[in-house]
């Protein structure tokens, strides 16, 4: 029998304590649906998707100051995809452009440069959001901006990492076995990363691609794991000890380590990146923007950690769903409420 | 030269704008008398169908806007099982187009219709202001085309057993636009195209068809939740059965796009009796833009409307129509 068919049987046939595994990564949620891992599992074992969704973690005070801007004179908002559709309080930037906002979807993050030294007369808002894997992105665009004396061209960061909310998803939720750890994130942190949080956690964590075989491998490493601490790198094809470091001097050189808060989950100290104090005339007003509004009923905060499976917030499939979304979960391709309801994944 | 607003005047620049660029291209008899509507032969039953074209850019890899606008309105009248016959041209023209641009279009979608069948018997041509987001030309064409006697398809067509085809190579279009946009170069093609001589092989020969659609936007993903539910079935299908072209999967990969979600403009699905599958599937094989076609999956009867997915690597996964906008990933 061929290695990965054993794999297969025999996280199918486990038959001892339950087991709850988290994964972090937003594209490890959505690879777990396009390969429909979990009914390949025992019913005993459970994946659990993480707060590792960039647009579902970002806070409606983010997407009100971004709508606010789309709405001023003289000024366009630019993002990436499915940030557009995310509710704030009122209103999504979709919601604004129809109102005659300005907004523009970016396919490439250097097109912000392009577009603001097309239209010097122009003002334009980058809205920066992601994990280690984006902010040195960003240090890109900045770094080219700042060699063609670009003037109207911020950025509204609301940029985050790793280490702490995992922390954070250990000290407050008691029911993780362990960790799938975030793919592309490790791919800039290094898979040395994930050494020192199981060290400190006492919790497995396994490195791993989004290929459906990689996938499954990890589960089964994470099973022969449970109960102590360990790193396994699946990926290292693409993962190294240390990660890219070229990758994480970018980032540090125009931002710099701050608290931030979480949709759901509140402050989390030196959980985010924020702009260096020099470079603070590319910021488009990012401070102090920590307020999280949740619609009555949306349960983000127990999804995003695991709490409860995203078919168990009352709203999930009736009054939430991918066309009318009152969360960032559902709309978010890489949301696990959005990927539970187009694939059919349920918890066992 | 550039289009201004005097060629949508009515004027003598209009006339000079249709000789020059409509009249040229898509001369024939009917179009030719220039009167007020066009009158033409009938049919006891026809299909009538209408679509509006504002693709940007409206060059692409592969193809565009022109010839666009007559594979998706000749492709939805072969899917009700028409013969299409005569196509309508409505432009509307951004003040300050390219009339070289223009003048390509208009051939390439001539071109398009002689490939396809039909005849173009009437258009019409305004222009507006220049205005932001406009990409140059929106194109609307309305398709009419004849009913063969005792053809009747219908999405409630499925049955218990029936087989599932795919026509080739899915997400092509969707990629090739993308990549436009987004500034990638590679070599994905716009597969923009009409369907008229895979879908006569098929009628011709009598195979039993019970549906067909052509995959639009929406993708492969979209047309079959509309089947499984309007049919009251299930169907299942085999991921490794997929028809998608390697360097679009790849695309797809990097995107964090699914090509089971991705648009085509010259691919469709049909829904055959079992009995018929193998002949059907060689005729559409043996068709212009059908070498690729593929049989995926089949119907079951079983009332839960779910489309099944069965994974490469042995899993399942239940396909609902597409949600949003398929958009590209953020990270």
């Amino acid at each position: 029998m061929d290695r990965l068919q054993e794999i297969k049987d025999k996280i199918k046939n486990y038959d001892g304590e339950p087991l709850n595994f988290m994964e972090v990564c937003g594209t490890h949620t959505a690879a777990i649906s396009e390969n429909g891992i979990v009914n390949m599992l025992s019913p005993k074992i459970h994946l659990i998707s993480g707060p590792g969704c960039p647009v579902c973690v970002t806070v409606t005070a983010v997407i009100d100051k971004l709508t606010e801007l789309s709405l001023e004179d003289n000024t366009t908002v630019l993002t990436f995809g499915d940030l557009i559709r995310v509710k704030g309080s009122q209103m999504s930037l979709a919601d604004a452009r129809a109102k005659g906002g300005s907004v523009e979807m970016l396919y490439s993050p250097m097109d912000a440069i392009k577009l603001a030294l097309k239209n010097k007369d122009r003002n334009y808002v980058f809205a920066a959001i992601g994990f280690e894997t984006t902010t040195p992105v960003y240090s890109m665009v900045l770094e080219e901006a700042i060699k063609n004396d670009v003037k109207n061209l911020k950025l509204l960061t609301s940029l985050k990492t790793m280490p702490e909310v995992i922390r954070w998803v250990c000290k407050n939720t008691k029911n993780v076995d362990g960790f799938l750890a975030p793919g592309h994130v490790s791919a800039v942190t290094g898979s040395g990363l994930f050494e020192e949080l199981s060290e400190e956690t006492g919790l497995p964590f396994v490195v791993a691609g989004f290929e459906g075989a990689q996938l499954l491998t990890a589960v089964y490493a994470l099973v022969g794991m449970k109960g102590h601490s360990g790193m396994k790198n699946l990926y290292k094809s693409v993962v190294t000890y240390e990660g890219n470091l070229e990758a994480q001097k970018a980032a540090l050189k125009y931002f710099e380590p701050c608290d931030a808060s979480w949709r759901g989950m509140g402050m989390i100290p030196g959980s985010g990146m924020r702009l260096r104090k020099e470079y603070e005339a590319y910021d488009a007003g990012s401070y102090g923007l920590d307020e999280d509004h949740m619609p009555k009923g949306c349960s983000c905060a127990k999804v995003l950690t695991g709490e409860i499976s995203p078919d168990e917030c009352p709203l999930f499939g009736k009054a939430c769903t991918p066309e009318d979304a009152h969360g960032a979960c559902m709309v978010s391709t890489e949301g696990s409420c959005y990927n539970y309801y187009i694939s059919g994944r349920k918890r066992h | 030269m550039n289009i201004t607003m005097a060629h949508g005047s009515g004027g003598a620049s209009t006339s000079e704008l249709i000789e020059s660029v409509f009249a040229k291209h898509f001369k024939n008899d009917v179009l030719d008398r220039m009167e007020d509507s066009a009158v033409v032969q009938g049919s006891e039953r026809i299909a009538v169908t209408t679509d509006s074209f504002v693709v940007t850019p409206y060059f692409f890899n592969g193809g565009d806007i022109g010839r666009l606008s007559v594979c998706g309105t000749v492709n939805d009248l072969l899917m009700s099982g028409a013969v299409p016959q005569y196509i309508t041209c409505g432009c509307i023209l951004e003040e300050g187009m390219d009339m070289d641009d223009l003048d390509k279009i208009i051939g390439s979608m001539a071109e398009t219709a002689k490939e396809a069948g039909v005849m173009v018997i009437t258009g019409d041509t305004k222009v507006v202001e220049k205005r932001g987001e406009f990409g140059g030309i929106m194109i609307n064409t309305t398709g009419v085309g004849f009913m063969p006697v005792g053809v009747s398809l219908s999405p409630a067509g499925c049955k218990d057993g029936d087989v599932i085809i795919v026509s080739g190579y899915l997400g092509d279009h969707h990629a090739a636009i993308l990549s436009d946009r987004m500034n990638i170069k590679n070599n994905i093609k716009s597969d923009n195209a009409p369907l008229s001589e895979m879908v006569s092989a098929l009628i011709e020969n009598k195979i039993e068809l019970h549906a067909m659609r052509d995959v639009t936007r929406g993708g492969l993903g979209t047309v079959l939740s509309e089947f499984a539910k309007a049919s009251n079935v299930e169907i299942d299908i085999y991921q490794d059965k997929l028809p998608v072209n390697p360097e679009v999967r790849d695309f797809c990969k990097m995107l964090g796009l699914d090509p089971v979600y991705m648009g085509n403009e010259g691919k469709m699905m049909c829904v055959v009796s079992k009995k018929d599958s193998e002949k059907a599937l060689e005729l559409i094989r043996n068709s212009k833009y059908g070498e690729n076609a593929q049989i995926i999956g089949e119907v079951k009867a079983a009332d839960n409307n779910n489309v099944i997915l069965h994974t490469a690597i042995g899993g399942e996964r239940i396909i609902g129509p597409l949600y949003g906008e398929g958009l590209p990933r953020i990270c």
